[in-house]
C-alpha cells in the first residue's frame, strides 16, 4: 500500500508537469476542473449543525485562523447559524473557486453531502457550521489541501469545535439560538479571538443560568467529513 | 503536517492492491484518568467489513460490547467475513495508564484494522478504531483513539450492575471511585447513531445527586487511547 501512495504522488506530480507544459495558464485548462463531494456527519449528541458553508479555494484564502479575530461573516455564522456573510466574504476573495451552503440543519446522527467544484489543480477546502446549542461555537476545517486526491478517492477527516470568541458563553436561553435565543449581536463581548471551544458547562454541571443540560455537552471531534473527488 | 499524514493514510486505502499477510506488533495504552477498558477485540479485515461505523446505528453485537463488554458477537461477525482477530490481549481489564502488547497475524486482503472495548464506568461508551489502513512499510505508526457512544442506552450514570443489552445502568466501576444514590443524569440519547461520547458528567455527591460517578475523577477528553503498530 505504501507503494501505491508513492505511485499516486508521482502520478500527480507528472500530471502537473504535463499541464504546465501544455498550457501556461493551467487554471483555465479543462484538465484542471475538480469536483468534490463533501459529506458532513454530525457526531455530537445534541448539537444540530446550522447550514454548513463549504469553500473551495486556492492557497491564500483564509476563512479563519486560530488565535485571530473572527470576520464579521464568521461571527454571523457562529452566533446565528447564518452562513451568508461568510460565503459572501469568500466569494469576494480572488483565491476562492466556489462557495456552497448546505441546504439545512444537520441533526445529530444525520449527514449532508455538499458538492463543490472549481478550476484549479491545487484545490483546498475550508468549511464552517454552527453548533446551534452554543453561543458562538462552530465546527471548522481550515485550509485543507485536497489536491492529491485522484478520481474516486476519499479523504476522511474529523472536525473539532471552535469558539469564535465574539460572544460570551453565557449558555442563557436568551443568547443561544437553539434554545430560542437571539442570534447575531454585533457586540463583541468575549475574548475576540478564535480558540478551540472549551465545551458547554450546562445547568446539570452547576451553571444555574444555563439553558443547556448534560445532553448538550460535547467532546471533539464533533463531525466526520469525507471528501471524495468526483467527475466534473 | 497532520493533514498530510491523514491524507496519505486515507489515500492508501483505495486502489491499493490486496494487502499481503502480515505479522503486526500492536500496543494499546489507556490514556484516561479513571476509565477501565474491558477486554479488547482487535481485528484485521477486508475493506467492506466493519466492527462499527461513525454515524451509523450500532449492530446488536456492537451494543452487547458497548453496554456490557461482551465481544463474542463482534468477534463471530468479523470472522464470518474472513477477519483475523485477537481477543482480550490484556487478559482482562486494561486499567488507566496501563498498556498491552501483542501480535496480530493478518491474512492476505485483510488490509484494515479495527478495535473496540467498552469504557467503564459508562453506560454504552467504548473506545474504538474503524478501519485503519494497516501500514505495510517497515516502521512504527502511532494513532490516537476517541471515545464513542453506541447510542443504544441512556447515559443515566447509575451503577446498577446492568450490563446486558437493553438493560439500563452501568455494570461496575472497576476503580471503585463511584458513589451511590444518584437519581439519574439523562434520558435517551438525542443521537441514536454511533457518535462521539460527550463524556461523563458525574457530580460531587457520593451518596446522592444525579450521578453515581465522580465529576472530578470519571471525566475524560479525547483522545483516550494510544495505538502503536510496528511493522517489522
Amino acid at each position: 500500500m505504501k507503494h501505491s501512495i508513492k505511485f499516486g504522488a508521482i502520478a500527480i506530480a507528472l500530471g502537473s508537469t504535463l499541464l504546465l507544459q501544455g498550457c501556461n495558464d493551467n487554471d483555465n485548462n479543462a484538465a484542471s476542473d475538480r469536483s468534490f463531494n463533501v459529506e458532513v456527519t454530525n457526531l455530537s449528541n445534541h448539537q444540530p449543525f446550522a447550514p454548513v458553508a463549504a469553500v473551495l479555494h486556492k492557497s491564500g484564502y483564509d476563512g479563519f485562523s486560530l488565535g485571530a479575530m473572527a470576520s464579521d461573516g464568521l461571527e454571523l455564522l457562529a452566533e446565528a447559524g447564518d452562513p451568508s456573510g461568510f460565503v459572501a466574504e469568500a466569494s469576494a476573495d480572488n483565491m476562492v473557486l466556489n462557495t456552497v451552503s448546505g441546504t439545512g440543519v444537520i441533526s445529530p446522527g444525520g449527514n449532508e453531502t455538499i458538492k463543490v467544484q472549481g478550476n484549479s489543480p491545487m484545490p483546498r477546502l475550508s468549511l464552517a457550521g454552527m453548533l446551534v446549542n452554543t453561543n458562538d461555537g462552530f465546527i471548522g476545517l481550515d485550509d485543507v489541501d485536497i489536491s492529491a486526491l485522484a478520481m474516486g478517492e476519499s479523504l476522511i477527516l474529523h472536525a473539532r469545535v471552535y469558539d469564535a470568541g465574539t460572544e460570551a458563553n453565557t449558555e442563557a436561553a436568551t443568547d443561544v439560538p437553539g434554545q430560542g435565543g437571539e442570534g447575531m449581536n454585533a457586540a463583541r463581548d468575549d475574548r475576540d479571538f478564535i480558540a478551540v471551544h472549551p465545551g458547554v458547562v450546562s445547568m446539570d454541571d452547576g451553571l444555574a443560568t444555563s439553558a443547556l443540560d448534560a445532553s448538550h455537552r460535547f467532546d471533539n471531534p464533533a463531525a466526520r467529513i469525507v471528501i471524495t473527488r468526483t467527475q466534473p | 503536517m497532520k493533514k498530510q499524514l491523514t491524507a496519505l493514510a486515507i489515500i492508501s486505502s483505495l486502489g491499493a492492491a490486496p494487502a499481503m499477510a502480515q505479522d503486526l506488533d500492536i500496543k494499546i495504552t489507556n490514556l484516561t484518568n479513571a476509565i477501565h477498558f474491558t477486554p479488547f477485540l482487535v481485528a484485521a479485515h477486508d475493506s467492506s467489513s466493519h466492527l462499527f461505523m461513525e454515524g451509523s446505528a450500532a449492530s446488536s453485537s456492537l451494543q452487547a460490547m458497548a453496554e456490557g463488554g461482551d465481544i463474542s458477537g463482534l468477534s463471530t461477525d468479523i470472522q464470518a467475513t474472513g477477519g483475523n482477530v485477537v481477543e482480550n490481549p490484556a487478559g482482562g481489564l486494561l486499567a488507566p495508564g496501563a498498556n498491552t502488547s501483542f501480535m496480530l497475524m493478518s491474512n492476505d486482503g485483510n488490509s484494515q484494522l479495527s478495535l473496540t472495548a467498552m469504557m467503564l464506568p459508562t453506560n454504552d461508551g467504548f473506545v474504538g478504531a474503524d478501519s485503519i489502513d494497516v501500514p505495510t512499510a517497515k516502521g512504527t505508526y502511532t494513532y490516537y483513539l476517541n471515545g464513542y457512544d453506541a447510542g443504544t442506552e441512556a447515559n443515566d450514570e447509575l451503577i446498577t450492575g446492568g450490563g446486558a443489552p437493553g438493560v439500563a445502568g452501568i455494570p461496575v466501576d472497576p476503580g471503585s471511585h463511584a458513589g451511590t444514590g444518584g437519581t439519574g443524569v439523562a434520558t435517551a440519547d438525542s443521537n441514536s447513531m454511533i457518535h462521539i461520547h460527550r463524556g461523563n458528567l458525574g457530580d460531587s455527591n457520593a451518596t446522592g445527586g444525579s450521578s453515581d460517578l465522580d465529576s472530578s475523577v470519571h471525566r475524560w477528553l479525547n483522545p483516550i487511547a494510544e495505538l502503536v503498530i510496528t511493522v517489522n
